[in-house]
């Protein structure tokens, strides 16, 4: 029998996907965590940690009641797009970016707070936007990290199996990724298909990380201190 | 002209003391040292002037822009104030290349002037060679004068340099001075530089405030300030005063001549207006006021018996230490013949005398 590629194409996709969407909203999390005092903020930092911790399926049972067809987020999307959010690939993006948003806040924001608070005060000095100092300042120095984060975060995106089992199901060809794909395979004996997907996932996994282990090394010589 | 009055409280945290902030004082063109030891408010006092801390009360007039006002909640964000600021570590941006760190502070003017503005300060500061690097590829001196023209380019109304010499040796401490003497020179605004370094205070301050503890104890220009400290404290921060606790034993106003006791010696001094008899003061005198010579015989008016503990070489002359916490300064060919000698006369002058 041959392999069915579908899952792996799906998977990327989902992946590329989510991790561009994680990388709009976690930055803005991080950016935001780092630097402002805001009544509330543990509760909000708690929150984003919050998919890190919770069994998959309660965040899947979560995104479930929030998304489902009879919620009004729900209702909002099938009247904007005609169809439901939930059991479509779709669905498998918000999963993913659930699993992945929370581990590139936090990387991101460890990567802000390691900027120099002196560059930054410069830049406001030098009489610089809080826009232009985040673009042209903040970013260009933890572009390293966060480039880094972001390639955890496309790694994670990958392998989530559980929440997305639970809002976007098991649907071969339409909503099977390769997590389930492969415990379809276990399950169906088909060990040949099994073996491959793990290994590709595998390989894929560990690129990943040595680039995000490169990327995390000082990029202006020796690391910048007082002269 | 820059005019502050800033107060600020910070309670005792678990690492730190409870701090005020208290300071009121004016600059005119020119450089005004903040001059104190660490954790006197120095760099706080700085960077409320620069908008990156906001002060509790106070009111900050730069020329005649109000940059902070505590009754009316004006406080201009830092990016609005125009203060050049030198940063203590410089704080050049590594990821740009020099032109670039000059061009930032100028992004929002015309190219061809942008362009114009950063090539004469360039040359001005003698960077055109090297404007194509990084930070990281610059010279101590280079990064040092980047940092200077990045916070002039703009065209500030004051310059703010946090101990811009902090850590240089010589030779580039040498090169920073000339540097800012220039400065002061071609762009006449104020500067207001923090140093915990008197020499530096002699060389380049026009004016300068001792602060301590979070307050200004004594202003004037430098030279006043090494002649005349204040009190026992600024003198004391000087670091080069003989400070000697003395009970004032007699006071004749009529003959100008006072009488001194510091231990069971008697010292004769001139009147001191405004003191009493039995007044316990400090005796303030430098150590290359003093004379010394090795012990022989008889000891005349204020000549007082001694024994040297150590003598400390300095360039020219070599400081004797003396029991008693009394410290002269002689010319090496003057000690030199008596090296071994335990036991000298130190002679106070009866004029020069002062007591704080």
């Amino acid at each position: 029998m041959p392999i069915d590629w579908f899952p792996l194409w799906l998977s990327l996709r989902v992946a590329v996907i989510s991790t561009a969407l994680a990388l709009g909203v976690g930055l803005w999390l991080a950016w935001i965590l780092a630097n402002r005092q805001f009544r509330g903020k543990e509760v909000l930092d708690a929150a984003v940690t919050l998919p890190l911790v919770l069994p998959p399926t309660v965040l899947g049972y979560y995104l479930l009641v929030v998304l489902g067809r009879n919620s009004p987020v729900g209702k909002i999307y099938e009247w904007l797009f005609g169809e439901p959010l939930v059991f479509s690939w779709q669905a498998a993006v918000v999963a993913a970016l659930f699993h992945s948003t929370p581990l590139l806040v936090k990387s991101a924001r460890a990567a802000f707070e390691s900027v120099d608070r002196s560059y930054e005060r410069a830049a406001r000095n030098l009489g610089a936007s809080e826009l232009r100092l985040f673009w042209r300042v903040t970013l260009p120095l933890a572009r390293r990290s966060i480039l880094a984060a972001a390639a955890l975060a496309f790694a994670r995106s990958l392998g989530d199996f559980g929440v997305t089992l639970m809002i976007a199901g098991n649907i071969p060809g339409r909503t099977q990724t390769v997590a389930l794909a492969i415990y379809d395979a276990v399950e169906g004996g088909n060990g040949k298909t099994a073996r491959v997907l793990v290994l590709i996932i595998s390989g894929i996994a560990l690129m990943v990380l040595s680039v995000a282990n490169r990327l995390t090394s000082s990029p202006y010589g020796p690391r910048q201190t007082a002269l | 002209m820059i005019q502050a009055r800033v107060r600020k409280q910070f309670a005792p945290g678990e690492e730190s003391a409870a701090f005020s902030l208290d300071v009121d004082f004016k600059a005119e063109a020119g450089i005004t040292v903040l001059f104190g030891p660490s954790g006197a408010g120095k760099t706080l006092t700085l960077d409320s002037i620069a908008g990156f801390v906001r002060p509790d009360e106070g009111r900050i007039l730069l020329d005649d822009e109000i940059l902070f006002d505590g009754a009316s909640g004006v406080h201009l964000p830092a990016r609005a104030r125009r203060c050049g600021y030198v940063f203590q570590n410089y704080a050049l941006f590594p990821h740009m290349t020099l032109r670039g760190n000059l061009e930032f502070a100028v992004e929002r003017i015309p190219r061809l002037e942008r362009h114009r503005k950063v090539n004469e300060m360039l040359e001005k500061f003698h960077l055109a060679e090297v404007s194509g690097r990084r930070p990281y590829e610059l010279s101590g001196g280079q990064k040092q004068r980047c940092s200077i023209a990045r916070a002039l380019i703009g065209s500030p109304r004051l310059l703010l340099l946090d101990e811009p010499a902090r850590g240089l040796e010589a030779p580039l401490r040498a090169e920073l001075y000339a540097v800012l003497r220039q400065v002061r020179e071609e762009f006449q605004i104020p500067a207001l530089l923090v140093t915990h370094d008197f020499e530096e205070c002699l060389e380049l301050g026009d004016e300068m405030l001792v602060l301590r503890e979070g307050r200004v104890v004594q202003s004037g220009t430098p030279r006043k300030v090494f002649e005349y400290p204040a009190n026992v404290d600024v003198a004391r921060l000087l670091g080069v005063y003989n400070l000697l606790p003395v009970e004032i034993r007699g006071l004749d106003p009529g003959r100008n001549v006072s009488r001194l006791r510091y231990q069971d010696f008697e010292l004769t001094g001139p009147y001191f207006p405004g003191r009493l008899i039995g007044d316990r003061v400090w005796l303030c005198i430098r150590p290359d006021v003093l004379t010394a010579s090795p012990k022989d015989g008889s000891l005349g008016t204020n000549q007082m018996p001694a024994t040297l503990v150590r003598a400390v070489e300095k360039v020219e002359r070599v400081r004797l230490e003396f029991a008693d916490d009394v410290a002269v300064e002689l010319p090496r060919p003057a000690f030199e013949k008596y090296q071994s000698v335990k036991d000298w006369v130190i002679e106070f002058p009866s004029s020069g005398l002062r007591v704080l």
